[in-house]
């Protein structure tokens, strides 16, 4: 099976914006997390950091999700990898 | 309503549409039927139907309803059977997704954890929303395109050959199972404070509702049930959350506005350290754990002194001619003193703890808005504490995210949507759904934390409110509450309360009408009964489809497949069964334990067998068993329960202060680190096996057009 150059730059994007949003995820989750004690400063009524593990870090990893479906779905077609329904 | 349940319904697009459509008219007029029947029995109750009608209805209603959809959908078409027709739209595969995850823990026992322990107990909801984003970005879409039954079907073709098949089944059915005893732990509490019964009638109730569903129509049924009860447990988490908010503060959005309530109930908390009725409950902790301690010394004398001072109440009492009930209760007293020296050691030690755990301010829960236990500026002490504590926190997020990632009856599900794309668009509405829930979960903490401080505590004894009394007879160990100090006044300290009924009592609590905490239990009921099916269904999946089909009979026909498959389902829920109604020792332990077997086992085979194209047979085989052995290892080590079990009696000795539910931080790397260094020593996987790595890695490469 001979697979492209076009196949590969698709994976290889694919490659790219994964470890994007993982870094994105990594960061909200235990660089916040390492950190929590110093970031307690008032947000809307909560000390920050238990603002973000209840709540922000919560969001951001459904924006993660949808903005990766978003982008996938696209690059399939500019790639034509897409499926056909 | 025949569409959604007819089998031979064809999947090109136009009748996709009208599936679709169907699904949404269907699924309206239950919600709303849903609705309505909640407000004909809140208008029942203000007619004076009585409290115990009210909990039955809820629950026969409730589970005649799945086993309804249970009936409707029965199947005996394999593609049916294991994966819904693949033909689950995003939207309700998402919501199918959130009532399998949310299980009795989620629903029951998180807002709980939270209550008691604070900022620590988010790691709970950090770590069970965040694994979706592996789920996403790593899994979902490949396992879809890979598109077989199972998580061991996908080990065994891609690693070519039945031994990481093997090892697969070992591993998801004993995570699988751990978790479900601990769901059909829940089903047995909420029925028996639902309906009265005992607890071990309940469990055999709750079960017969679990096996109609995914024994008829396998994963079909079970997908459209999840449905309806992920609709049943949203509404009924939300009402009394939205409504204790309404009450403490006049918003109806508890998720924006709880941070007020925290500051309130920080002041509180300052105000109750300081309270001197608390502090003398306190201290006759401490005298009480001193004297425990006292009679540690000199095991013997205190024996006989235990001894004569009961004797002599029962004398006195006789002599006294007091009444015949406190009299037996004194005698019953010093027939149950230890008898050996041994078992007084034993009884004196446990005093001592029991006593000392409960001579602390709040009750042992650390101040609700505090970040990690000690202090890093503070003395050697208070900065270990503090560095343990952020150590452990991280620790246990790690592992419940990748375990997340790895829980075969989740992964399972994303081969049920009909395409790549719909499978990314599912996961995305399988953690909206789930975020519903979990990100209400610390506001419901909060207001309910904010009602006991204000409200339950401070209120007399005479009159003290209804759901006390019917919860400590559910079971004390659950809640019980002693007027330590004599005063006739309820303190926090007075008050034992367990994490997992906090949500059940929060509608009583909050002085809600009945019938909403009749809708709060059948909603625990939903959360626990859909994962408990999805649960089994992998297990009997695991040995019906990979175990009989793939590896003993490959010539054995769907039907005889399919039948195999739901006879094993009654035999591994039977067992389950025995097992919860054992109430092994710590629920949420069993749960975590899951997950961390889930995360060291299948995790690193997964994600490499997919990113990585040299893995290769051998490097999964060792590197599962590996990162399974290590976490096993870790547990049985240093984990009090299972150290009995096992009869480990060497000391317990802890890796970096790491507790045992977080194992899974250990065999996790040490599983990926096996897997890369063996695959690296032997050969590389076959041109076919390379291919496939290629094929899935892709929705549709269409060769020769590129």
């Amino acid at each position: 099976m001979q697979v492209s150059e076009r196949h590969r730059q698709y994976w290889n994007k694919n490659l790219r914006i994964t470890a994007i949003l993982m870094a994105i995820w990594f960061v909200v989750t235990f660089v916040v997390g390492y950190y929590a004690r110093d970031l307690s400063f008032t947000f809307f009524g909560w000390p920050f950091s238990v603002w973000m593990g209840g709540q922000g870090a919560l969001i951001v990893y459904c924006v993660i999700i949808w903005y990766y479906a978003r982008y996938m779905n696209k690059l399939d077609i500019e790639h034509n990898v897409h499926e056909e329904d | 309503m025949a569409g959604m349940f007819d089998t031979n319904a064809k999947t090109d697009s136009a009748s996709t549409a009208t599936f679709k459509s169907q699904l949404n008219k269907v699924y309206t007029w239950y919600a709303g039927g849903f609705v309505a029947f909640v407000i004909v029995l809140g208008i029942l109750e203000q007619m004076g139907l009585p409290k115990n009608y009210i909990g039955f209805i809820f629950l026969l209603a409730t589970i005649g309803l799945y086993a309804g959809i249970g009936i409707m959908s029965r199947t005996t078409d394999a593609a049916e059977y294991y994966v819904a027709g693949r033909r689950v739209p995003a939207l309700y595969n998402g919501m199918a997704t959130g009532a399998d995850w949310m299980s009795a823990a989620s629903f029951i026992g998180m807002a709980g954890t939270v209550y008691l322990t604070g900022y620590g107990g988010l790691a709970f909801i950090m770590g069970w929303t965040g694994g979706y984003c592996l789920v996403a970005l790593f899994l979902a879409p490949y396992m879809r395109k890979f598109g077989q039954f199972t998580i061991p079907d996908f080990l065994g073709e891609r690693f070519e050959g039945n031994l990481p098949r093997f090892i697969g089944i070992i591993g998801a059915i004993l995570c699988s199972f751990t978790y479900v005893v601990a769901q059909i732990y829940g089903v047995g509490l909420i029925t028996t404070r639902l309906s009265g019964l005992a607890f071990e009638i309940g469990i055999f109730v709750g079960l017969g509702g679990i096996l109609v569903c995914s024994f008829l129509g396998g994963m079909r049924a079970v997908t459209w049930t999840q449905v309806a009860q992920y609709i049943i447990l949203i509404v009924a988490y939300m009402v009394p959350v939205v409504w204790l908010a309404v009450k403490q503060t006049g918003v109806p959005i508890p998720q924006a506005v709880y941070g007020f309530q925290l500051q309130k109930v920080t002041d509180l908390e300052n105000k109750l350290k300081a309270d001197p009725k608390e502090i003398e409950v306190i201290n006759i902790f401490k005298e009480r754990a001193a004297a425990a301690d006292a009679k540690l010394k000199d095991v013997p004398a205190a024996m006989a002194a235990d001894q004569a001072a009961a004797q002599k109440k029962v004398d006195d009492l006789k002599a006294a001619n007091g009444p015949a009930a406190d009299v037996q209760a004194a005698e019953k007293a010093l027939a149950g003193l230890p008898k050996t020296a041994d078992d007084a050691k034993k009884a004196y030690t446990a005093a001592k703890a029991a006593n000392a755990a409960r001579a602390v301010p709040l009750a042992g829960m650390p101040p609700h808005a505090q970040v990690f236990a000690g202090d890093p500026n503070g003395d050697d002490k208070a900065k270990t504490a503090f560095d343990t504590s952020r150590r452990n926190f991280l620790a246990l997020i790690f592992c419940l995210m990748v375990g997340t990632a790895a829980l075969p009856h989740i992964l399972m599900r994303y081969y049920t949507t009909p395409s790549v794309k719909e499978a990314r668009d599912s996961v995305t509405w399988s953690l909206f759904f789930i975020f519903l829930l979990y990100f209400t979960a610390p506001a419901l903490a909060v207001l309910v934390k904010y009602e006991m401080f204000s409200v339950v505590v401070g209120s007399s004894f005479s009159n003290l409110p209804d759901w006390i009394s019917a919860w400590s007879r559910v079971d004390p160990a659950l809640l019980s509450v002693t007027d330590i100090n004599k005063d006739g006044i309820l303190q926090l300290g007075e008050i034992r309360i367990g994490g997992d009924i906090i949500v059940l009592a929060t509608p009583a609590i909050g002085g809600l009408p009945y019938v909403v905490s009749g809708m709060v239990a059948a909603g625990g009921l939903a959360a626990a009964l859909s994962t408990a099916d999805g649960l089994l269904l992998t297990i009997a999946n695991a040995l019906s489809h990979d175990l009989y089909y793939k590896m003993i009979d490959p010539n054995a026909p769907t039907a005889r497949r399919v039948s195999i498959s739901k006879a094993l389902l009654v035999v591994v829920a039977l067992a389950a069964a025995g097992v919860a109604a054992q109430k092994p020792a710590d629920i949420l332990f069993l749960v975590s334990a899951a997950f961390s077997f889930a995360a060291a086992t299948f995790f690193p085979p997964l994600v490499l067998g997919i990113f990585w194209k040299r893995a290769n047979k051998w490097g999964a085989s060792l590197g599962m068993i590996a990162g399974l052995g290590t976490t096993f290892y870790y547990m049985a080590t240093t984990q009090p329960w299972l150290r009995s079990v096992f009869g480990v009696t060497s000391p317990v000795e802890l890796w970096w202060g790491i507790l045992p539910i977080s194992a899974g931080l250990f065999g996790v790397p040490v599983g990926m680190a096996v897997i890369i260094i063996v695959s690296l020593i032997t050969p590389a996987p076959s041109q076919k096996t390379q291919e496939l790595v290629e094929h899935v890695r892709y929705p549709d490469l269409k060769l020769g057009q590129a």
